[in-house]
């Protein structure tokens, strides 16, 4: 099967539940069986792939919950100056891969998922605002903004303990 | 630091700049420590969250179950056609791969031939058409020792038609090869032998008679060496000669 174990990884950061992401899967599948026929060879089949995934998602009770507690109007806000980070802050040790993980769960949802999709799945800009149906800028503007949300949070992690 | 900058350190570790702005980054980064320090923390974080991204695993019986609803779908005919799309776009990539080469390789091998022709024609027009001239192979046979990289064995002709009229040094895309000049009744064969490494390939394992420029042809792979026999005599005359060199290759 194409693409399982990326999409199940995918899938779980979204739902944070096995159960619920194993039924995403599943049905993410049996959709792109049946809807085979509307993918355009050519396009991105990744993209598409993850595309049905994410509104399977979105549309289920814990995807309009989760998208429901964060407003996504941001995205076309003035951007702020990227503050400088400390790279003594950031600086991630093994022993600081859960934190890192929690702070990821911790995420937005739409910050968490662009994430994952460029720095694990490797996604272009391009592939990005394919998955998302955004346009390439709003990708940029979205992921710089989930950058920074991770590093302060990390940061605020990291003094704590 | 410059904050022209800072905004496009991720851009640039996503890979995503366009080359010139690749470069300009590239060289500002050598002269600022600031900006170099912020780029090896922020690939630090892109690399951990790679890392970290990667957490969960489908197990065994789940991935069976989803295997065994998609292949047992009624809706099987999509699967297949997935397959058979994904199968139809393989083979045509072969195929078009195929075909571009093997277009290539019969202009590179007709590019030989002509070559071959070539050579062939311009001994016939040479007023001084054989190095060596002798009608004895023991005589030309040494001749080319220190001549040419390989050596090889003459056909012995007193129960045949045709009669040995010498041998030159030919060059076919720069390796040395000998040229052997028999005569038969009127015509005269140019008989070529080269090593078959040295021409690149494109003969692949090419044998057989062929026609060039009204010439007769045949050519053929032995022992690592490539013979052409060409000339105007008749196809039959060539290939007696060129069944004569083949055994002599033997012996």
């Amino acid at each position: 099967m194409p693409l399982f174990d990326q999409l199940f990884n995918f899938a779980h950061w979204l739902t944070q539940d096995r159960a619920e992401a194993e039924d995403l899967v599943q049905e993410t599948y049996t959709k792109a069986l049946k809807g085979f026929s509307s993918f355009q060879l050519g396009t991105n089949f990744r993209a598409w792939m993850y595309r049905i995934l994410r509104n399977t998602f979105l549309t289920s009770r814990s995807g309009l919950k989760a998208s429901a507690m964060v407003p996504l109007d941001a995205d076309d806000a003035p951007e702020l100056p990227a503050g400088p980070t400390n790279p003594e802050s950031v600086l991630i040790e093994k022993s600081q891969h859960e934190v890192l993980q929690q702070t990821l769960e911790a995420l937005p949802i739409h910050f968490r998922e662009i994430l994952l999709l460029c720095e694990v799945e490797e996604m272009s800009y391009q592939e990005i605002a394919d998955t998302l149906s955004i346009p390439i800028g709003t990708v940029m503007s979205r992921l710089s903004r989930a950058r920074r949300a991770l590093r302060d949070s990390l940061q605020q992690k990291l003094v704590r303990t | 630091m410059a904050d022209a900058w800072t905004e496009k350190l991720d851009t640039y570790l996503d890979g995503e700049l366009s080359s010139a702005e690749m470069r300009e980054l590239d060289t500002h980064l050598r002269g600022c420590p600031d900006c170099t320090a912020e780029v090896l923390s922020r690939l630090q974080l892109k690399r951990a969250v790679q890392v970290a991204g990667k957490r969960y695993s489908a197990n065994a019986d789940f991935r069976a179950r989803v295997q065994s609803s998609v292949t047992a779908r009624p809706r099987r005919s999509s699967m297949r056609l997935w397959l058979a799309a994904a199968v139809a776009v393989v083979v045509l990539i072969a195929i078009g791969i195929g075909t571009v080469s093997m277009r290539q390789q019969q202009f590179a091998r007709q590019q030989i031939f002509s070559e071959v022709a070539d050579l062939h024609v311009a001994t016939l027009a040479s007023s001084n058409p054989v190095d060596v001239v002798s009608t004895d192979r023991h005589t030309v046979k040494p001749w080319f020792q220190g001549k040419i990289p390989f050596s090889f064995n003459l056909p012995e002709l007193q129960n045949s038609d045709f009669t040995l009229l010498g041998g030159r040094v030919a060059y076919v895309e720069q390796t040395a090869g000998a040229e052997l000049i028999y005569q038969i009744r009127k015509h005269q064969i140019s008989v070529f032998i080269f090593p078959e490494e040295k021409l690149g390939g494109e003969l692949a394992s090419h044998s057989g008679v062929r026609r060039q420029r009204t010439f007769n042809v045949e050519s053929w792979a032995q022992d690592g060496l490539r013979y052409f026999v060409i000339g105007d005599a008749n196809n039959e005359d060539i290939g007696n000669l060129a069944n004569l060199l083949r055994k002599a290759a033997v012996s």
